[in-house]
């Protein structure tokens, strides 16, 4: 067995577990690369259905490329979309012309998740972090508990081993459910490539540029490649040593923002 | 401390392992976890892994740098992994930390383990997932408390492949004695546990001595480096030729047919296979394999899937199939029990305690287990043993336990299929501990399908003496005669041999090799429901080959039927010599081909509860051996402690 069939195999058993054990799971989906990776295997866990929601947090700071993608993989795939936007913060003016961008991530993204899993209930979130994307990332179990005030203890996290997880929450919590935590940058891409995922074009490069991570508009930055295939930017991943989130403005705020925007509740 | 600045970014690192574009990984994907007493330098071992092999973003050892400066601190290549704000403040790894980092040969995923005593779920999440392990050493220091309770944890989790690295040998001028003291200690120590380390590796993490290079001042150092000890080591592999077994995590109804999707944890999986689901025994035929998305040319997937994959099928039949049952194939079945032995180790700050009912998870199977003994626990440090039985099992100990279920377990114990002999114990909604099946136990009171009632009505219970040997050997003779003996005590006995069968229940086989087995398919069923009816069935049966015995063996041990091997051993010529049925002779002369001892193998036990030489012993004393054994398996000792009347 190969390594990505290794990877495949245990991430289809890790959605069918959070499927099992939850009553209102739902799947976060931002159109990117990890995210249509994930929404390839629940599709293989499931044989072809998607027996849960699709949720995509809008911060309406989205590339119109991307909500494009988002309308086409929906009539594709054939999924419950659910799409959410923090209408209250933006009608409080939040926004990255006004605001820094630790703070809108947070109202935008962090509430308005909040908000998402208030008003639908949902008891589990089905995410596409991976371990090799942040040093805190790292840190995170399969199944990982969240408080009713969404905080993660990453001081005293459960146990998890031998494919037990832990899946039952008290009221008002829930768990993240992270079925890409053992893939990193390179797996995904092969992964893509070897299963022909459709994705967005703004992956690719188009005048020498292209996105290796795509967030919202104004703090997503391009790099510079050529590379206008998966072959092409797995050969520039082979040699690249600057990291997969730099172009991402949000994390580099200050000292540790990372930690902080998710010891409050973000992915 | 050595300094950031003089280490230049890339020459720092030998050329060696650097990742080289181009070429793919020569090895499989490793997982190894790093163990060790806390500060005997895991996080800087871990940094200066990936430092070497240029697996840090770049800037980022630049900004951890600046930020120490900041706050007054020394950089430490510890810091590279330590992420959280608490972590480097206290200059402690607090969870688990994975990471990966390739060379040109291998892609690797580090598994960090702290190894602070509160810690030790984390390090145990971090272990159960590993293929191999890198325990860590202070050479100045040497063996300490969590070197040795890692070291057991290691061996009870069942992890083989361990590489001891004995780290800060800097700090004792890389004396060569130091390090044959340490490594002496340790490989006495490990070998105890039966995880004799693959190599011990003198190394000072600090300056990057001993990991992917060499160091002059470890000259007298002859064996492999720590990288190339990894290198050594092998992705967990698939054990061979082991029989299906199937976890069974849904069935989905998306549309009218029923899917049952699952993982493949041991052996393979084809359509057209016979498969049958545990505990409960439904069986049906593989019919298709579930593939998404179709493939372009139209055909279907046929298998086989193999150990380790994810898959869905459906089968031929409507079978109600649930959520935690086992599908294996119906000749080589896991066991199915009420009650067995395990070592369990506990993480819960609440004792777990005898006569404790406990939620116990086996793959996807959800139980509740009686804690119906604890025989002793083990101090994890020092291996001592308490001396008797114990009430309760503390935090961070581990202990030999008898655990009784509610309902019957499949499972395979002893370690022949791991995947299928781990369980994990919950308290509330966390998982508090741990245990590896040891040996699944016979029980008479709630156990297999002997009834309290009709044990009171007998007097005894039902039980198998299988009598195996040659033709001629005496099997039917003594069988006769043990009946007689038996029922002059007051029990209730009966012979099963070939005679019996061949006439009866089994007058329209032939003796072609199928036909012989299913004979013996059919000899094995009727003894089992006889010793259910309360009987001590004596089976009288040649039965040459080792499997077959061992497949009787298991149903009984299943059901919770005493039962006892029999090796009625007499030379083969002697056997010929006396030929009561003239067998031999016919054989000899072409009329009965494969015929056992002549033709085809005659399998000796190995271990046979009793061994009769009918060439050497007289008849009488050979039965009186006999009696002696099945009255002790019919009518047992009352248990002590009254450990089994926990209904």
């Amino acid at each position: 067995m190969s390594h990505l069939d290794e990877l495949e195999s245990n991430s289809i058993y890790l959605l069918r577990e959070a499927y099992h054990a939850f009553e209102r799971p739902a799947m976060l989906w931002s159109m990117g690369k990890d995210s249509n990776a994930l929404l390839w295997l629940a599709k293989k866990a499931f044989c072809g259905n998607i027996p849960f929601p699709i949720v995509h947090i809008d911060t309406t700071y989205e590339f119109p490329e991307m909500l494009e993608f988002r309308s086409w993989a929906r009539d594709h795939y054939g999924f419950d979309l659910v799409v959410w936007i923090n209408e209250e913060a933006r009608a409080r003016g939040i926004g990255y012309e006004t605001t820094d961008p630790v703070t809108v991530t947070h109202e935008l993204k962090t509430v308005a998740l909040q908000q998402t899993l208030a008003h639908h209930k949902y008891d589990a979130l089905i995410t596409g972090i991976r371990r090799d994307e942040d040093s805190t990332r790292a840190k995170e179990r399969a199944f990982s508990p969240r408080t009713a005030d969404f905080e993660w203890d990453y001081k005293d996290q459960p146990p998890e081993f031998w494919n037990h997880f832990t899946t039952e929450v008290g009221p008002g919590e829930h768990v993240r459910v992270q079925p890409l935590l053992d893939w990193t940058e390179m797996d995904i891409w092969r992964y893509l490539d070897q299963e022909k995922v459709p994705l967005p074009g703004m992956y690719f490069s188009r005048n020498g540029k292209r996105f290796r991570s795509i967030g919202c508009m104004p703090i997503s930055k391009p790099v510079d490649s050529n590379a206008t295939t998966i072959d092409d930017i797995i050969e520039e991943l082979k040699v690249t040593r600057i990291s997969e989130r730099a172009g991402r403005a949000q994390d580099h705020h200050e000292r540790n923002a990372m930690q902080k925007l998710r010891a409050k509740g973000f992915m | 401390m050595t300094k950031l600045s003089d280490t230049t970014l890339p020459a720092g690192a030998p050329a060696a392992a650097a990742p080289s574009a181009g070429t793919a990984p020569a090895l499989p994907h490793l997982s190894f976890v790093v163990v060790g007493h806390v500060d005997h330098g895991k996080s800087t071992l871990i940094g200066r892994l990936l430092f070497d092999t240029h697996s840090v973003e770049e800037g980022k050892a630049e900004r951890i740098q600046a930020a120490c400066k900041a706050e007054g601190m020394e950089f430490e290549y510890a810091f590279l992994m330590d992420a959280l704000l608490e972590e480097q403040a206290q200059n402690i790894t607090m969870d688990t930390t994975r990471v990966p980092f390739r060379t040109d040969r291998r892609a690797y995923t580090i598994i960090d383990a702290p190894g602070h005593k509160e810690f030790l779920k984390n390090m145990i999440t971090g272990a159960a997932s590993a293929d191999a392990a890198v325990l860590l050493v202070d050479a100045k220091e040497g063996l300490r408390e969590q070197t040795r309770r890692h070291g057991f944890l290691l061996s009870l989790l069942g992890l083989r492949q361990i590489v001891v690295a004995v780290n800060k040998m800097d700090l004792v001028n890389y004396d060569q004695k130091v390090f044959d003291a340490i490594s002496a200690e340790l490989r006495e120590f490990l070998g105890r546990l039966g995880v004799p380390p693959t190599h011990i590796v003198p190394i000072s993490a600090k300056l990057g001595y001993g990991l992917i290079s060499r160091s002059e001042h470890l000259s007298w150092y002859k064996g492999p480096v720590l990288l190339e000890a990894l290198e050594q080591f092998r992705s967990t592999p698939p054990a061979a030729g082991a029989p299906l077994r199937l976890t069974v995590q849904d069935v989905y109804r998306f549309d009218a047919r029923r899917i049952v999707a699952g993982l493949v944890e041991a052996g393979s999986l084809s359509v057209g296979d016979r498969i049958e689901f545990f505990p409960g025994g439904k069986h049906s035929v593989i019919k298709t394999i579930e593939e998404w998305p179709a493939r372009a040319d139209g055909s279907t997937p046929k298998g086989p899937v193999g150990t380790g994959r994810s898959t869905a099928i459906t089968l031929a039949d409507e079978l109600f199939i649930e959520r935690g049952q086992i599908g294996g194939p119906p000749d080589d079945p896991p066991s199915v029990s009420y009650f067995f032995t395990a070592r369990v180790f506990w993480l819960h700050a609440d004792s777990l305690k005898v006569g404790e009912l406990v939620p116990l998870r086996l793959g996807a199977q959800q139980g509740e287990g009686r804690i119906a003994s604890i025989e002793r626990t083990l101090d994890a440090v020092t291996l001592d043993a308490s001396t008797g039985p114990a009430t309760e099992v503390k935090r961070h100990e581990v202990a030999e336990v008898r655990i009784r279920m509610r309902r019957p377990l499949a499972f395979d114990a002893g370690g022949r299929l791991p995947a299928l002999g781990r369980f994990v114990l919950m308290r509330g909604r966390r998982i508090a501990g741990g245990g590896v099946i040891d040996t699944a136990l016979r029980d008479d009171t709630d156990g297999g399908g002997q009834s309290a009632n009709r044990v009171a009505l007998l007097g005894h219970r039902g039980t198998v003496i299988w009598m195996t040997g040659l033709s001629g050997s005496g099997k039917s003779t003594l069988a006769l005669e043990l009946e007689k003996r038996l029922l002059r005590a007051g029990v209730l006995a009966a012979v099963l041999d070939g005679d019996i069968l061949r006439t009866g229940l089994s007058r329209n086989l032939g003796f072609t090799p199928e036909d012989r087995r299913e004979n013996l398919r059919r000899a094995v069923e009727l003894a089992m429901h006889l010793a259910d009816a309360g009987v001590v069935v004596i089976a009288a049966l040649i039965s040459p080959f080792r499997a077959d015995r061992a497949t009787a063996a298991k149903r009984a041990a299943d059901r919770g039927i005493p039962f006892a091997e029999v090796f009625v051993n007499a030379p083969l010529a002697e056997c010929e010599r006396r030929d009561p049925k003239q067998l031999y002779k016919r054989a000899r002369a072409g009329e009965i081909p494969l015929f056992t001892g002549i033709d085809s193998p005659y399998e000796a036990p190995l271990a046979p509860d009793l061994e009769l030489r009918t060439d050497q012993v007289s008849v009488g004393e050979s039965v009186e051996k006999l009696a002696d054994l099945a009255l002790a398996l019919a009518r047992p000792p009352v248990p002590e402690n009254g450990a089994g009347a926990d209904i």
